[in-house]
């Protein structure tokens, strides 16, 4: 009996936490220096093959919707709204493809591409995805990893 | 520097590359002039964006799902219903003739309301002020397979709404809604629409998002769609808080954007994907 009083109590204090936490996400400040992000949002490098799961999946990247990648030929329906990123990690350093994925209007300011690592200042956006960005931190870097295999 | 120069110009290559073939098809979608002053130059029905399959589909009148719509509506036409012991055709007569054209000019000003109306607005005035009849809700079958019947008395005439008097700020509510980018995808109607329509899309083509084929068949939803539900369709896509179906900002929308197909000749029930 105690026990389980013990054990729900607990349960309510750790419910009680999270949900004071969901609420208040901190906005995300970049540090961009020269039209690019030089360090990891993790700390750590991504993995490639993580990335491309994330870069296919269509609730994350879904990067195909809208780019070619030659590559990924087995993937149906590549997407005619951006330019293909074949060698697109010669194009661009591994800091510029982390800001142009994290937030593209800050180097091209007409795209249309979401900013995928963005938390405010965004317009109506759905209760459930207020204070969140697209891709985690952890999932850009993925992303990026991804993308550097593309040469 | 130079390496950011180099990539932006093999990114305006490849660019340049996609849009060629863009181009080579779009030049296959038949359209009509726009006005002067229009958005568009040529101004195009989502119907050249289909398939042939889809689009035979819309074209015979025996097989186009949409038709069901229109046969049930025409009996509810003749149905009396409500205190008043009317039905649409008490006052309406045959819908052939006295609803000819009143779907191809919605929305419409209202001078009792001072605001414009839809069509679906329309129809549930009449119920609950003539017939005294409950209106009919939002997306039931009822509203919709009558909105679909009612504009089909409008098949081939072209869309011509008012933008101006009273009209006016209404227009100017829904082109700012139109260029404003919604939702965690921050992105506009112009974003797709506008700027990208004839690309290729996942697994199709954008259109100019015209409204001149709703209610339209949709054919992944296997029911006829009315035009507010795609507009929250779109938005709760981008991952935005849709307005509210028959909202003013929704009427202020579809008044706009059915300005941006003017000319083109209704088409409901059409089909679409």
């Amino acid at each position: 009996m105690r026990r389980s009083l013990v054990a729900a109590f607990a349960l309510c204090l750790s419910a009680g936490v999270a949900c004071a936490q969901e609420p208040t996400k901190t906005p995300i400040k970049l540090d961009i220096v020269n039209d690019a992000l030089p360090n990891s949002l993790t700390g750590a490098p991504g993995n490639a093959e993580a990335g491309r799961k994330v870069f296919l999946t269509r609730t994350l990247g879904n990067c195909l919707a809208c780019h070619q990648v030659t590559s990924l030929k087995s993937e149906e329906f590549h997407g005619e709204f951006g330019p293909s990123l074949d060698g697109v990690a010669g194009r661009y350093t591994e800091a510029q493809l982390r800001l142009i994925v994290a937030d593209p209007k800050r180097i091209f300011t007409d795209t249309v591409m979401p900013a995928f690592f963005k938390n405010e200042g965004l317009s109506r956006v759905r209760p459930e995805f207020v204070g969140k960005s697209i891709l985690t931190a952890a999932q850009v870097e993925d992303v990026i990893a991804f993308l550097k295999t593309l040469n | 520097m130079l390496q950011r120069f180099a990539g932006i110009a093999a990114a305006a290559v490849a660019f340049a590359s996609v849009a060629t073939c863009v181009f080579a098809q779009d030049a296959e979608r038949k359209g009509i002039a726009a006005p002067p002053g229009h958005v568009f130059k040529t101004i195009i029905s989502g119907y050249e964006f289909r398939s042939k399959e889809t689009r035979a589909l819309q074209d015979d009148d025996l097989e186009n799902p949409g038709f069901l719509a229109v046969e049930r509506a025409a009996d509810v036409w003749k149905k009396v219903e409500g205190a008043a012991g009317k039905s649409c055709m008490s006052c309406h007569e045959q819908a052939e003739t006295s609803m000819k054209g009143v779907g191809a000019a919605m929305p419409k000003w209202d001078d009792k309301l001072q605001k414009p109306v839809n069509l679906e607005q329309r129809i549930n005035i009449c119920r609950t002020e003539h017939m005294k009849a409950e209106p009919w809700k939002f997306k039931s079958q009822e509203l919709t397979d009558m909105t679909t019947f009612v504009r089909y008395q409008s098949h081939g005439m072209k869309v011509s709404v008012k933008t101006d008097g009273p009209m006016s700020p209404w227009f100017e509510r829904g082109k700012q809604i139109y260029y404003t980018r919604y939702g965690q995808l921050d992105l506009a109607c112009e974003s797709c629409h506008e700027r990208n329509n004839g690309k290729f899309m996942r697994a199709d083509f954008l259109s100019q998002g015209q409204t001149n084929g709703f209610p339209t068949y949709r054919l992944r939803d296997q029911r006829l769609v009315p035009l507010h539900e795609r507009f929250e369709g779109c938005m709760f896509d981008v991952r935005a808080e849709p307005f509210k179906p028959l909202s003013d900002e929704f009427i202020a929308l579809e008044l706009y954007v059915a300005w941006r197909g003017i000319g083109l000749p209704v088409e409901t029930p059409s089909v679409r994907n």
